[in-house]
């Protein structure tokens, strides 16, 4: 049998309960309103069930299952990235070379060598890729070109791998193993989109940046953000090494962090006029759109653990 | 055995580098014609836009569906004409001109009498990558005398950069595939050249990949 962390197991269970309930409220929504249309929602509810069905089959086979699904989603999210933003037609062979730092960058991560991990993409691809780009020899746009794909190869790998990571940790509490740590990330970030939009439904009065986010308040800001502390203070212990009051501020900066991941994807959008990165996943737009707070909070929770467990 | 090879074609090379290596972002999907005869009418910059066009269909449907594409190219040697016609399906088109208009498009016609769709790029090549080229008249030609056949307009926007014309390396982009209105009959050749012009004009303005400023 398939040897789960006990506390896992159930995140595990109590995540699928929750999205059992999710679907139960839409069938009864529209059993009670049959004249709205709730396509949307149900495509996004059908979405999250094949999300988190594809992520924890990938967690519970294995390790490298895992590091490779996200592997995927990296590339998934790069190759968005370079589809919204301009890119000269003469920097193909770049982007080229930046998608080969994607196995790269993933396979140090399955071994589990942390000090070629955390520079391989800031160092050598950062000096890399302006080298190809000169062997290329075309200096119009050049600085732009050079800004843009570094900064797409930052976010979509470089911050994304740090999930993959907490799975190469040593284990530090043998109950939740080290899915527990991705699980905990993965619920805290999502939860926390949900508790800010939620909070700022009830109560949202006060803009915090009208012109890149109209939605996002400061009510609804300050709601997720103490929610999600509170949750992840008792959480924390459960499924990570930390106590309750690390776990705390875990929450504190996943929160936070989220908030500006989301801001600064939905800023990129706005300055390229769209509304959806992509149409990769129904109800949801791309994978950017989904991935957005994620690429911020992985790698500051990652550090954070890092620095106070390890 | 045609048909099996062209499904295995298409269902182990073609779909896994369109919808993975790839990815498509499709708007309009409803008014991609489900049956022959139909004449879709796309914009051309890639080798890529004929996969991504009859990847639109299922496999199932893909033996209907057929390119129209130019004979001095395709036919260039042994393999790639045999490669054209089994794994692809295209009718070849002469492009030299010295042909009388009803034996040019006498292909066309019996596919359209098969109740086969064709896909037809209008531009006639492939052109500079992401440039639209001047739409020529030929696609009239095909049409004008067919009651049964109308044209459907669809705006291809990212395959230019993912395999430009003269490049052998196939970069990942996202692609926009954006499937317009069935274009009304035209009286005209011009007429009909510039409703598809407006057409692709109007649906560039729904892709994402297609920066706007």
């Amino acid at each position: 049998m398939l040897d789960i962390p006990k506390h896992s197991l159930y995140a595990m269970l109590v995540v699928l309960g929750l999205l059992l309930i999710a679907t139960i409220c839409r069938l009864l929504l529209s059993r009670i309103k049959p004249e709205k249309d709730y396509t949307e929602l149900r495509q996004r509810i059908q979405s999250w069930w094949w999300m988190i069905g594809v992520l924890f089959v990938c967690l519970v086979v294995s390790p490298t299952t895992a590091i490779i699904l996200f592997a995927f989603i990296s590339f998934l999210a790069l190759k968005e990235f370079f589809s919204i933003v301009p890119t000269r037609q003469a920097d193909r062979r770049v982007l080229f070379w930046a998608y080969l730092s994607i196995p790269i960058q993933y396979y140090l991560v399955s071994i589990g060598w942390y000090g070629m991990f955390i520079i391989f993409i800031p160092v050598y691809i950062f000096l890399l890729l302006p080298m190809r780009m000169v062997l290329i020899g075309e200096t119009k746009g050049f600085i732009h070109s050079a800004g843009v794909i570094h900064w797409a190869v930052m976010l979509t790998v470089f911050c994304l791998s740090h999930i993959a990571y907490l799975l190469v940790l040593s284990v530090k509490n043998p109950e939740a193993g080290s899915i527990g740590l991705v699980i905990f990330l993965l619920f805290m970030t999502q939860f926390n989109d949900v508790s800010q939009f939620i909070w700022g439904k009830l109560l949202g009065k006060h803009k915090i940046i009208p012109k890149v986010s109209p939605n996002k308040t400061w009510e609804g800001f300050f709601g997720g953000v103490l929610t999600i502390g509170i949750v992840s203070g008792f959480v924390g212990p459960f499924l990570t090494p930390m106590t309750f009051q690390l776990s705390l501020i875990a929450g504190l900066i996943i929160s936070i962090s989220g908030f500006i991941g989301d801001v600064v994807i939905s800023s990129i959008k706005r300055d390229l006029e769209i509304k959806d990165s992509g149409s990769l996943i129904p109800g949801h737009g791309g994978i950017l759109d989904r991935c957005d707070s994620l690429i911020f909070t992985a790698p500051l929770f990652f550090h954070f653990l890092y620095y106070m467990n390890y | 055995m045609d048909r099996v090879l062209k499904i295995l074609f298409f269902a182990l090379i073609v779909r896994p580098i369109v919808f993975v290596v790839l990815g498509l972002n499709v708007r309009g999907k409803q008014n991609l014609p489900q049956k022959g005869p139909a004449m879709i009418a796309a914009n051309h910059n890639s080798h890529l836009d004929t996969m991504v066009l009859m990847s639109l269909y299922p496999l199932s449907k893909l033996h209907q569906v057929r390119p129209v594409a130019a004979a001095d190219y395709f036919f260039k040697n042994r393999f790639l004409s045999w490669f054209a016609l089994k794994c692809i399906g295209i009718i070849p088109i002469n492009r030299t001109g010295r042909q009388r208009k009803s034996e040019l498009f006498a292909g066309c016609h019996s596919a359209l009498d098969n109740s086969e769709i064709l896909i037809l790029f209008p531009e006639g090549s492939r052109g500079n990558p992401e440039e639209m080229g001047e739409i020529k008249r030929g696609i009239y030609h095909i049409v004008h005398d067919r009651t049964d056949t109308r044209v459907t307009p669809v705006m291809l926007h990212g395959l230019g950069r993912a395999l430009p014309r003269g490049e052998a390396l196939l970069v990942p982009f996202n692609c926009d595939v954006i499937i317009g209105n069935q274009l009304p009959e035209a009286e005209t050749a011009e007429k009909l050249v510039n409703a598809i012009q407006d057409s692709f004009l109007e649906l560039q303005k729904y892709c994402i990949t297609r920066s706007q400023a």
